[in-house]
């Protein structure tokens, strides 16, 4: 178990350098480092001005030393500019180039400063974490229960009514991307065209003070896509072990039909859904960033639709980090938890 | 000149039908679900003559119950239907002038599905499709907008105005508006389904969005599949070292956010340093080597006969291929005057990125197939009668695997289709003013609290389009799980 964990951890972490490195290359190429320099020293100047500008900001050295950087393995840039202002990556404002640390890279802790939000990159990761955290924990409190509910009713009576009602349901809503069901639930629930004034449109007051009226959409709309793949994936598991030999033994006993399933399937049959349920978070991630822009929610989502439409360099880096871990954790996660609850499965 | 209603002159009394028929449907529906749950099945009744019979009464009430207001509902609304083909235009509404403007779509799809019915016994896993009802509602609907998609595009004949020209005063109207100066009363004299925030005919940009998602959407998971079998099956079959490197590589694709890659990928900025030209010449490559490998494998016996065939098909795709990534205005422009065709570029960097974020995917399936079905007894009789590697491959493992790759294959197309709406919906690669879905979604939403219209038809019809393909795909898996 330990050697697992510990080479799982290992490809993490160098997937996860392999892909920052990706994002940091893509962020670097010529014409995105234009557009940086063009927003922050004025869109009309001219490509000397621009080159000079990257030139004084560290901008135009080789990718390779410049990500060194940015981990913090190699020292922080200083250069002289012609001005004569002496500008460094570890020289915060307010700082002589003597007192600056010579090392600031991640390893540091120091997440860089992001451009559009004015703010450092590790106070406005965590800001929109805190507030996707509450989105995604009241989706997960609707979800999961529902999602197995449904999964459960349906796959204990393969065939019936019941099944077939409830399966048609589940297609309808793993059918329904995100976009589509939040702009036919604002459509439906807030519009002054169809006349039911239920709920807000806009979940931009929930970031203070979540209530039933702005937090009810944005919530169902990222619950009903996950619900019904959850639900699938539970009625086949539920399905295949309600055929089992222990099943039909437990019945034969005479006992009755709800204590079978729940004492004796339930438990067996929540193994599979489990491990869709921790590998649907990469998924929830996509429907975050569509939901929080929909409803205007300024959340982890929304800021990563800002940082790259603005290519903020390096809070597209920090919020690269924070995702790529969301989803290699889970997977890693995923593969224990299976472990541990299906006794069945050993890892080697 | 008047504005059509929902239903025109025939719903003052077909409206109040179907309320009731809806109503009684409904009920009939909830009363079978509660007989279903708290009613058992059988309960034994004593008979006169001492033996015991199961009784099944009040189900069996109920499915009748179901199954007949069912009908009834269906009947009233395809009266609807026939209603607009068989009146004057405007007698039954916008849903009648709409069921006109459908005419062509609804004649091939009766044509497709009489004669498939026809002849389902002859036409293997499609022809048993229609055994399946799950399954022909799929394909029902799938081809609704496929036809819609190539009368629309190719003939022109369903969209009622241009999907981009704007007509002053019909900004943001409700639907059923007439034009300002039409004069006959006839189909184009109204916007069907009305005006955008651009004042454009939303009925008009719904019907040509169909053609750029038919266009892109079964393309790009085409080749995503020819990337994921080339790659997979190799993998999967010879594991080791090789097997290693690619399933990393598309783990390491898979983690990535969508939405971060499509944003990194798709900004005109990254288009402008050629990196989506030099992608596609990558991964364009890959339906090439499929074709020549399986054909080489297949005639290596018999080169002379192989050697002709390969030639020819390689030139011919090549030159598509050449044609294809050669783009004017891009860093890869070489072809000159042998260039056959130019695509938007904004629609080969989508192309490309959708592409690029299927393929990891179907790589792992196949690979998981081809490492299931390798331990096979006809894999080994393949071994000892000495074939090679690659002839195992494509012409044992691969036909084998067949059945879950077009499940997934359906499946896929959908997602597709849901990836172009997310793309659109960001605003990212096509042209703002492009009619796909995705785009009339996003340029819809502003205003949807007050006019919810422009943004509601798109998104019912992508919603219908990708149920359908997920309805087809769970017909087809019923069915070939048959064998």
């Amino acid at each position: 178990m330990t050697v697992f964990i510990l080479r799982r951890t290992l490809t993490m972490l160098v997937t996860a350098f392999c892909l920052t490195f990706i994002v940091f290359w893509l962020t670097n190429l010529a014409p995105n480092l234009e557009k940086v320099a063009k927003s922050e020293a004025g869109s009309r100047i001219t490509d000397a001005e621009v080159e000079s500008w990257l030139e004084k900001n560290g901008y135009a050295e080789p990718i390779l030393l410049r990500y060194g950087q940015w981990l913090g393995v190699l020292p922080g840039w200083v250069i002289e500019g012609s001005d004569g202002i002496t500008r460094g990556r570890c020289i915060q404002p307010g700082m002589t180039p003597e007192q600056a640390p010579r090392y600031c890279g991640i390893l540091q802790g120091d997440w860089g400063y992001s451009r559009v939000f004015r703010m450092e990159v590790a106070d406005v990761v965590a800001r929109g974490l805190a507030l996707t955290g509450k989105l995604m924990f009241w989706v997960l409190v609707v979800m999961v229960p529902g999602a197995l509910v449904i999964g459960v009713l349906a796959g204990m009576r393969e065939g019936s009514r019941l099944d077939r009602a409830l399966s048609a349901g589940s297609i309808l809503t793993t059918a329904t991307p995100e976009y589509v069901s939040g702009v036919v639930f604002i459509a439906v629930f807030t519009s002054s065209a169809v006349g039911l004034r239920w709920f807000n449109g806009s979940a931009t007051s929930a970031m203070e003070d979540a209530t039933f009226a702005n937090f009810t959409l944005p919530v169902m709309t990222i619950a009903l896509y996950g619900m019904g793949y959850i639900a699938r994936m539970t009625r086949a598991s539920m399905a295949e072990v309600m055929t089992a030999q222990y099943i039909r033994t437990a019945r034969l006993k005479g006992v009755s039909f709800p204590k079978v399933v729940l004492k004796h399937a339930l438990r067996n049959a929540l193994i599979a859904p489990f491990t869709v349920i921790m590998l649907q978070f990469p998924w929830l991630l996509t429907g975050v960033v569509i939901v929080e822009s929909l409803f205007n929610y300024k959340g982890f989502g929304w800021t990563l639709v800002e940082a790259s439409s603005n290519n903020d360099i390096d809070l597209l880096l920090g919020i690269s980090v924070v995702a790529v871990f969301v989803v290699l954790v889970t997977q890693l996660v995923s593969d224990i938890g299976y472990a541990l609850l299906n006794p069945r499965i050993r890892l080697s | 000149m008047e504005p059509l209603t929902w239903t025109g002159p025939i719903g003052t009394w077909l409206d109040p039908l179907l309320g009731v028929a809806a109503g009684l449907f409904g009920l009939s529906v909830l009363a079978s679900l509660l007989v279903g749950m708290f009613i058992p099945a059988s309960g034994p009744l004593p008979q006169p003559d001492g033996t015991v019979r199961l009784s099944q009464r009040p189900r069996r009430w109920a499915v009748l119950a179901v199954r007949l207001t069912g009908a009834l509902l269906l009947l009233l609304l395809l009266g609807y239907l026939l209603a607009g083909l068989l009146l004057p235009y405007g007698e039954a509404g916008i849903v009648g002038a709409i069921s006109r403007r459908f005419l062509p779509v609804w004649i091939a799809l009766a044509l497709t599905f009489a004669l498939s019915f026809l002849f389902r016994r002859r036409l293997g896993l499609y022809g048993r499709l229609f055994d399946s009802t799950v399954g022909m509602i799929g394909f029902g609907l799938v081809m609704f907008w496929v036809y819609t998609a190539l009368f629309a595009g190719l003939f022109g004949w369903i969209a009622t105005h241009e999907p981009l020209t704007a007509i002053s005063g019909l900004k943001n109207k409700p639907p059923g508006v007439p034009l300002p100066h039409a004069e006959v009363w006839g189909p184009g004299a109204h916007y069907l389904l009305g005006g955008d925030n651009l004042a454009r005919d939303v009925f008009s940009r719904m019907v040509m969005g169909s053609w750029t998602v038919i266009q892109i959407a079964p393309l790009a998971t085409l080749f995503a599949f020819m990337v994921g079998i080339v790659l997979g099956l190799p993998a999967g079959y010879r594991g080791g070292r090789l097997d290693v490197a690619l399933s990393f590589i598309a783990n390491l694709i898979l983690a990535f956010p969508v939405i971060l890659l499509f944003y990194l990928l798709v900004t005109p900025e990254i288009v402008e340093t050629g990196l989506p030209s030099y992608m596609a010449a990558g991964l364009f490559l890959f339906p090439i080597l499929f074709a020549a490998v399986l054909l080489w494998s297949r005639f290596r016996t018999d080169p002379k006969r192989g050697a002709i065939l390969v030639a020819a098909v390689v030139a011919g795709l090549g030159w598509l291929y050449l044609s294809l990534i050669s783009q004017r205005g891009t860093p890869l422009d070489f072809m000159g005057r042998f260039d056959l065709f130019d695509i938007p570029s904004g629609v080969l960097v989508v192309f490309v990125s959708v592409v690029f974020v299927n393929s990891p995917t179907v790589f792992r399936i196949v690979r998981g197939l081809t490492m299931d079905i390798k331990t096979r007894d006809y894999v080994a009789a393949a071994q000892t009668r000495g074939e090679r590697p690659w002839y195992i491959m494509l012409w044992e493992i691969l036909p084998n695997a067949r059945g879950p790759l077009i499940v997934d294959f359906c499946l896929r197309i959908g997602y597709t289709t849901i990836l172009l709406g997310a793309l659109g919906f960001f605003g990212l690669g096509l042209p703002p003013d492009s009619p796909d879905w995705g785009s009339t979604i996003n340029a819809g939403r502003q205003l949807l609290s007050i006019f919810p219209h422009p943004a509601l038809v798109p998104a019912v019809a992508l919603l219908t389009l990708v149920l359908g393909l997920n309805l087809l795909a769970d017909g087809l898996r019923e069915e070939s799980l048959k064998d």
